[in-house]
This record gives structure tokens, sequence and C-alpha cells, in this order.
């Protein structure tokens, strides 16, 4: 501050010599003006100040995510197994080509995929109408929230139990609405079940980031779309989304990303039976299971790859910015 | 084209409160009209339940002769003009002019064509094919109402649109909205809470307090004859003096000195209900240095000899502030009058004339200076109802009318 506080001062000794009248006339024009100088060097120091006031934060992201990152790049390039140590040694790529030649992987990336894009559209979808239940309701409002709110406040793991102890012949209360079958011992439906816990699990949490979006839909907006003839539903499609697109985005990127690496349900309701296993599945059952450092990381690279495309298509292709953040196409 | 008729409107919102009480209102094909007054005052809710966009709790709206009660907003075709704007933001100007016609299913050539008539009239051709957020407040302004104008619709309802420009562009725009409306002959209602833009821009001014209508006139009939203190203190800048009076042996004492009154001021003031106190209203241009008023002039009003606070010249005449003792004019309507514009915290003791001099009074600050006011043209309000004495079958005819 006592740095900058001297020219500053001394633009402002200069302007109060200046003729009093055409102070008065310009003072808009004599703020822009005067100010640039000391604004940018103001302006290196704030820099200074934000990249210090960032580096510890930075440092630890490094410490806990970019090394075990780059840890697990250089396990996939060797060969590693733990019940054989001994014949550890530098492989290159061979672990890769093993993984992609494999029937497992692809299998386990196809059920990923699917599972990845029905439960993203479905929970989109249902996320808007729940989204626009929270946003509209005047009664209650408090309440509607938090009920819709619940199944994302359980833990991932009891849920998928209680779902597992749903489906249970016998005992579970939605097994036996279906005859007493075992839904969870066949393919299809077991996906389907899994599909099934993760929407309900995830939904909430999309209607929370849509409902934001909501928020930032002008109320005069609507107004002037009614007022200039459109339907509800055409106010909807041709004012809403458009107005939330930045939001919905974000909130698609956010439930791909996750829904990617899908896991816990699939461990509790099935464990990967019947060709059920994601790709984090596969990779967890090679490298804590199976003991294999190297094909396990190599997976687990591979997901990352998969991800940062993800991300990457998202931010890039669509335009994907944070909901109210300036986004570069309208300046 | 089409009138406008409020038959005994009223709102109530679910929790109890009142916005808009029994508001009867005809607006004449074509005519410009505005409603106006302090925030809260029920004139934007009133709006909104022309264009639909609040429910009627009672009463009956008719547009073009029919019932439009149970209409929704796109079946009343209407067009209304925000104090937001509200541009849609991903439509280029273009296609934010075009929006209400694709709903109405027109083709092409013709959507393209009368966006173009539009956009001429409002001189946004050269911006056609840019987004909102790259256009500035005033250009805004301007796509929001070529967007009402394209559509040809029964009537213009505008909700403050001129309230986020900044003052000079304020004062350019409204000539242009103005002259739009001239041009168009469309039925318009104006909301505004600037007396300024009330003043100059309609036919015939709505004056609203509390959800009912004050009065409603030409400018210039609410502006010389106020039907109570509400309306007086409202319409004009600087806005009337109002100065304490006490009624006794049939003269007003106030600080300004004896005020004599007519005799049917007098009648009224003898019956047996009449208030002992009364305000006495003087616009600041019924005042001129006594030095200055001849001798024909000085029979019709009186002198006060009071010390200048403040000079403002302001050119083609001078702004004379004076400081007079005694008790402030207190009412309810006074006090509302003073929050809306935010004077109520800075009050101070005594009280403040505004009074507007010929620019050759050689008036300085520090001085005591004799003025003179006209007597013909003062009002005489009850405090209590605030009801204006001196107005007779509508017109104002001064304290000595008999």
């Amino acid at each position: 501050m006592s740095v900058n506080a001297t020219p500053a001062g001394a633009q402002a000794a200069a302007e109060a010599e200046a003729p009093d009248g055409r102070h008065a006339a310009v003072p808009e024009q004599r703020s822009r003006r005067g100010s640039r100088a000391p604004l940018s060097e103001n302006k290196r120091a704030e820099r200074r100040l934000g990249l210090l006031l960032c580096a510890p934060a930075a440092l630890v992201m490094v410490l806990v995510t970019a090394y075990p990152i780059l840890y697990s790049v250089w396990l996939s390039l060797q060969r590693f197994d733990l019940r054989f140590p001994d014949e550890r040694k530098f492989v290159g790529l061979e672990n890769y080509v093993t993984v992609l030649t494999n029937d497992f992987w692809w299998t386990a990336f196809g059920v990923t995929a699917l599972i990845t894009v029905v439960t993203v559209a479905v929970e989109l979808v249902l996320g808007m109408g729940l989204a626009l239940i929270m946003h509209r309701t005047l009664v209650g409002r408090g309440i509607v929230r938090t009920a819709a709110l619940i199944p994302y406040g359980i833990v991932t793991v009891v849920a998928a139990f209680s779902w597992r102890y749903a489906w249970t012949p016998g005992t579970g209360y939605l097994a036996n609405l279906f005859d007493g079958s075992a839904p969870l011992t066949e393919r299809a439906s077991s996906l389907a079940i899994i599909m099934l816990a993760e929407i309900w699990k995830t939904t909430p949490f999309m209607a929370l980031l849509l409902m934001a979006g909501l928020a930032l839909v002008p109320e005069d907006l609507l107004k002037a779309a009614s007022t200039d003839g459109a339907t509800a539903w055409q106010r909807f499609t041709k004012v809403m989304l458009p107005v939330m697109k930045p939001a919905i985005l974000v909130a698609l990127l956010f439930r791909t990303l996750d829904a990617f690496r899908v896991f816990d349900n699939i461990f509790v309701l099935t464990n990967g039976g019947n060709e059920t296993s994601s790709v984090s599945m596969l990779a967890y059952n090679n490298l804590i299971r199976g003991l294999n450092l190297g094909i396990g990381s190599t997976m687990s690279v591979l997901i990352f790859i998969t991800v940062a495309i993800i991300a990457f298509v998202f931010v890039k292709l669509f335009g994907t910015a944070a909901p109210g953040s300036d986004d570069g196409e309208r300046r | 084209m089409a009138d406008i008729v409020l038959d005994k409107v009223s709102k109530r919102f679910p929790d109890g409160t009142t916005a808009v009480q029994d508001v009867d209102l005809e607006i004449a094909d074509g005519e410009f009209v505005i409603l106006v007054g302090p925030s809260g005052c029920g004139k934007s809710t009133t709006l909104n339940m022309i264009a639909g966009l609040e429910d009627i709790s009672s009463g009956e709206l008719r547009i073009g002769g029919e019932r439009v009660n149970d209409k929704a907003p796109r079946d009343r075709d209407i067009a209304m003009v925000f104090q937001s704007y509200a541009l849609y933001p991903n439509m280029s100007v273009r296609e934010n002019m075009a929006f209400p016609l694709r709903l109405a299913k027109l083709d092409k050539e013709t959507i393209n064509q009368k966006v173009d008539e539009a956009a001429k009239v409002l001189e946004l051709t050269a911006l056609l094919d840019r987004k909102p957020a790259n256009l500035s407040g005033g250009q805004r302004q301007r796509v929001a109402m070529g967007r009402a104008i394209v559509r040809q619709p029964k009537a213009f309802l505008m909700d403050e649109p001129l309230s986020n420009l900044d003052a000079k562009l304020r004062v350019q725009m409204r000539t242009v909205v103005s002259r739009l409306q001239k041009q168009l002959g469309t039925t318009t209602v104006y909301v505004t809470h600037d007396q300024t833009e009330a003043m100059t821009l309609g036919d015939r001014v709505v004056i609203m307090r509390g959800g009912a209508v004050q009065q409603v006139g030409p400018p210039q009939e609410l502006y010389d004859h106020p039907r109570n203190l509400f309306v007086a203190g409202f319409i004009g800048s600087p806005s009337m003096n109002f100065v304490h009076a006490v009624v006794e042996d049939g003269r007003l004492r106030t600080a300004l000195g004896d005020v004599p009154v007519g005799d049917r001021i007098r009648r009224e003031l003898e019956a047996g209900d009449a208030p002992k106190e009364l305000i006495l209203g003087i616009r600041p241009e019924h005042f001129e240095d006594a030095a200055l008023v001849d001798d024909e002039t000085r029979r019709r009003g009186m002198e006060f000899e009071a010390p200048v606070d403040i000079v403002e010249s302001m050119g083609s005449d001078k702004y004379v502030y004076f400081t007079v003792e005694g008790e402030r004019a207190s009412a309810a309507e006074l006090e509302e009058l003073a929050a809306d514009t935010g004077a109520a915290d800075f009050a101070g003791g005594g009280s403040n004339l505004v009074t507007r001099l010929s620019a050759e009074s050689s008036a300085r600050e520090g001085e005591t200076r004799r003025a003179w006011f006209n007597l013909e043209k003062i009002h005489l309000f009850d405090p209590g109802s605030g009801r204006n004495l001196t107005l007779q079958e509508g017109r104002s005819a001064g304290a000595l009318a008999d």
C-alpha cells in the first residue's frame, strides 16, 4: 500500500492544480485518464500478491494429486506384480497394449459409457423438473428442498446396501413385488438397478446446480416473453434454457465426470458380476485384489485420460464456464 | 389500437395487503396516460394487471371493449417495455425484435421487413447483428422499444422504461418516446416515479398513493389545481412550499405574516367542523423580489421579510432559499413525500422557503430580504384530510376569492 500511495498522491496533487471549471465539466474523462498509469503498477503488485496467496494451496495440490498421478504413470510403464516382486522391470507401453487389446477392458468401458450416458441424461431431465419445482414452490419451500436433497445426503455405500436388500429375493420388498425374482443375478436387470440407484442418488445434486442456473434467469425476461406471446413451453425452451446454458453445461460436466468413475453402487450391488464392472471396478480388481500394480496403474491412467478428454470437450467445444463468469464470446 | 377501461380494479395479495384499491380509469384509444406516484403506490401492480402478469382480485379490465380479466398476457395483444429492458441475452438485436413476430408465426419475409422498418424508426439498423451485451444503455432501451412496436399491438405498457438511463440520455429518450407515441398513435400506459417525466410526456396523468388514485387530469391541471396536499406536493420541481397557518379572527396567522382570506374561504372556515389549523401552499414561482414588483401587481399579494439562506442562480432566474421561523407544516401526506425523496432525515429546525425570483433580483446570501407572494395563487389545505379548500368546482381560485 505504502509504495502505491506515492504516485496516486502525486496524481491527486496535479489534478488539484488544474483550473476548476474544466474539472467539473469532464469528471468522468479525467478519472479515467488519470488513473491509468498507477493502475498498471497496482495491478502488478496485486497479481504478485494473488500468486503468493495461492501458493500454499497450489503446493498442497501438487503434493497430494500431481505426485500420485505421476507415480501412477511411472508404475504403468513397468511390469510390476506384487506376487512376483522380483520380476519388476521397465516395459514401456506394453501394459497399455495389454489393456487396450483386452475384452474385459472394453466390456467394462462399454458398461461405464452406458451408465454415464443414461444416468446423466435421465438426471438432467429429472433434475430440471425438480429444480423448477423447488424454484417455483411458494409454500414450505424449505421442506421441499430438504426432502429433495435427502438422497444426496445419504452415504452412497449405505444407499447401495439398502437397494441391494430391497432387491434380495425373499426378504426385499422390491424383489417381492416382482414375485421373488432375483434381478441382481442377471446382467440387464443388474445394470438397470445400478443406474436406478445412481439416478436416485445424484438427481438432487443435478437439481441443486440447475436451481442456481434458474436463479440467473431474470423475472422480467419471462414476463417480457409472455407479453411477447410465448406459451409456458416456449418461455422454457426459448428463454430459460438459453440463459441457463452455462449452468446446465457445468452441471452436465460435473455429473459426467462423476458418473464415469462409478464404483460404490456396482461394488455393493453386483460386485462386478455378470459383466457389470465399470472401468473403476476393473482397475480396483487388478490393482488391489490382483496386486498387479503395473496393469492396475495403466487402467487408472487410462481412466484419467478419458476423464480429461471429457472435461476438455466440455470446456473447449461447448464453452463451459462457471455460471456468472464472463464468457469470451459475449465481450 | 384500443381503449383500456379499468372498472373498480383491485389487487389484494394472499398476505392480506391491498396493493391497488378500486381503480377506475378510462383510457381512450391512442391516449398517452402516465401512472405516477412514490414507490409502493401500486402503479406497477396496476400496469402488471393490465398486462396480465398479475391476477386481478376484483373489478373488471376491458381492452377494446372486451373483458380480458382471465386472458393470458399472450392473448391480450399488448406489448410491454421494462425498466431492465428484458432483452434476451442469447439473441441478436434482430432476433430480439423478431421474437414476438416469430411466435405469431409470421413468414420470414414479413418478419424481416417489419424488423427493418422498426429498426429504421429507432435508428437501430447498424446494430441489428449485435448481442444486447454489446450495446449501451440507451441502445438497449431502443431495442426494447423496437421489440414492442414491431408487432403493432393494441397498447404499449411501459414500466419505468427510462429509469436506468443517465440524466442526459433520459431527457433525450423522453422526446423519442413522445414522438414515437404520436407517430404510431397507439394507446400507451406509462409508469414512472419521476414527476418531470409525468408532466412532460402524458396526455393525462394519474397520480396514485397507497393503491388509490388521487387525481387524474392533464399535467397542467394537476399543477394548477391540485385536489389535495399529496398531489400538490408531488407535482412540481422544486416542489410547492408548505407553511403552517392558524385560523384566527377570519385571518390566517403564518410565519409570512397575516394572510387575509376571501368570503368563500371564510364561510368554509366558520363552519362547525372546520379545521383550526391549515397548511398554506405556495409554488416557488409565485414569489418575487419585493423590489421588482410594480404597484399594480403588489396589490394582489403580500410581502414579508426573511433572511436569505442560499441563492442559486439558474441564469434565466434565481432560486432563493429563505429561512422562516415558526412551526413546520405537518401532515401524513407531507411526511410520505419527504420519505419518498429521502429528505425526511435532514429536515433540521425551522422551515425553508424555496422561491423562484427574477434573474434581476439582487438577493445575496446572509442578508434579510423583502419578498412578495401572489395571494391569488396560494392553496389552503386541511391537514387532516389533505383536501384543497381553495378548490371550487375543480378550479383553484386562491385565498381571496369571494
